[in-house]
């Protein structure tokens, strides 16, 4: 499996793509595969504070359930809108129009501190032996 | 290099990769959970058809004077009164009314065959060796038997001119031996799906000529294979039991309302006692159907609570693809299981609200 090398990434199978000082979050094509057909996301409101690591929402797939984590810490800015309607986005493009919700981070430069695409493919990979 | 594993394989394990399917472990078999998608996978066999290997499941044959009676005494539902040709859905119970397993029984000419769940073949073989009769010859055949189901609205259509006619013309809960793409087997009308179809028996050694005899007879109709995903789906808007989840030694047959499968005025059987007994006391509990208000959803071992109160548990659940929200199967207190009952289901930090709904969920299959 391919993993873009744009984002940086979690152990819980989160990404997080830093842009003009804003964090965007979604969850892997790995954690995509694992979960199946994504069927609602339940997401935090705009101005809620997350705590790094902590869980921020649930991504309930037809045959599981998983909880989402705060890759870094910081304020909810945004929350995709597309989802509610479309919870199949994050099947299709999970790096893409299936985000989930972007962050004001506390420090953009905790992000430097997740994984990078190699070191993520490691732990994937690792997770399968 | 393949990774050195203890799973044992289905006689279609090659053509589940490279179908590309993702393998999981269920029951000590590494089988397909899903193909392409759960979703996409159940539709196919709601609107179309779909291919399933479910050759993990246990086969037993029983044969000899007294098989009948043997198996009238063993099986809750009464197998001693079924003729030749006859498919018949039983549980099979404890001295204490447990359910010992869930079984489907067919009756040929000169022996009957038992098919089991695959996680109870062991379990279940032992239990019937240890009541069976010396005149009876119990065997078990699950290692050399192929099963294959095609379930959908199309699957008539896919086994036209591969099969003898009548098996078409056969209505559900009934079978024939005959050839199948030449091959001898047991040609079912029987499913875990609600829609109509056909469960095939076969010797292992014919996979390919049966996969692919499928597969090609299938494709005017898109045919695909289709996973354990959504064969769990398929099955809960049915309210098919799962065992291990709805039903299992702890549980009754009368609890899980499979009392229709249960003749306990017949004869006697192993369990009738304790089954009379709990019938004339009343039921403190229920199999119950729910369906969430949210999409949140209810999942096998959450709690339910009515007025505060810890009323019963989760056994299956599931987002429903075909009626787009989430249902779920629970035992209840018998005082809240009444249809349009509300309960509150604990999610977590969370609670989904739900209410009792009539089963089955699903009820526009084609099954016949």
């Amino acid at each position: 499996m391919q993993f873009p090398n744009d984002v940086r990434y979690t152990a819980e199978h989160e990404w997080a793509r830093l842009e003009d000082g804003m964090i965007t979050i979604g969850i892997t094509g790995y954690a995509t595969d694992q979960l199946g057909d994504v069927v609602f996301v339940e997401l935090p409101q705009v101005g809620k504070r997350l705590d790094a690591m902590k869980p921020f929402g649930v991504v309930e797939a037809v045959k599981t359930v998983s909880d989402l984590y705060a890759p870094i810490a910081g304020e909810v800015v945004a929350v995709n809108p597309a989802l509610a309607d479309n919870p199949a986005l994050v099947n299709q493009a999970p790096y893409g129009e299936g985000w989930m919700i972007r962050l004001k981070p506390d420090d953009a430069g905790a992000i430097q501190k997740l994984m990078d695409h190699q070191a993520y493919a490691k732990h994937v990979e690792e997770q399968h032996a | 290099m393949e990774p050195v594993t203890a799973l044992k394989r289905t006689p279609f394990h090659a053509f589940h990769r490279a179908a590309g399917a993702k393998l999981v472990d269920f029951a000590g078999f590494e089988m397909p959970l899903r193909y392409t998608g759960d979703v996409r996978e159940h539709q196919k066999v709601r609107t179309a058809v779909g291919l399933f290997d479910i050759s993990h499941m246990g086969e037993f044959h029983v044969r000899g004077n007294e098989a009948a009676a043997f198996l009238g005494k063993a099986l809750a539902n009464d197998a001693s009164g079924m003729s030749a040709g006859q498919a018949m859905y039983t549980t099979m119970c404890r001295p204490d009314g447990g359910i010992v397993d869930d079984l489907y029984v067919y009756r040929s000419r000169d022996h009957f065959m038992l098919v089991v769940n695959a996680s109870n073949i062991a379990k279940d073989f032992a239990w019937l060796k240890e009541q069976c009769p010396s005149g009876v010859q119990f065997t078990d055949r699950s290692d050399d038997t192929a099963l294959l189901a095609v379930q959908g609205p199309k699957a008539p259509e896919v086994l036209k001119g591969n099969v003898p006619d009548e098996a078409l013309a056969m209505p559900s809960n009934r079978f024939i031996e005959g050839p199948l793409f030449g091959v001898p087997a047991v040609i079912a009308r029987t499913g875990y799906t609600g829609e109509d179809g056909f469960e095939l028996y076969f010797s292992a050694s014919e996979a390919r000529t049966v996969w692919e005899g499928l597969m090609n007879a299938g494709r005017p109709h898109g045919i695909e294979p289709v996973g354990l995903g959504a064969r769990d789906t398929l099955r809960l808007e049915m309210a098919y039991m799962l065992y291990g989840n709805d039903i299992d030694d702890t549980t009754s047959p009368l609890e899980a309302g499979l009392g229709w499968t249960v003749k306990l005025q017949s004869r006697d059987f192993v369990g009738r006692d304790a089954l009379i007994a709990q019938k004339a006391q009343g039921l403190k509990r229920k199999l119950v159907g729910i369906e969430a208000e949210g999409r949140r959803v209810p999942r096998h071992g959450m709690t339910i609570e009515s007025g505060g109160k810890v009323v019963g548990t989760i056994t299956s659940g599931s987002f429903s693809p075909s009626l787009e929200r989430a249902i779920a199967m629970a035992y209840v207190e018998s005082g809240v299981s009444a249809v349009d009952t509300p309960l509150e289901v604990v999610a977590g930090a969370g609670r989904v609200g739900t209410r009792v709904v009539k089963r089955p969920f699903y009820t526009k299959g084609s099954r016949r």
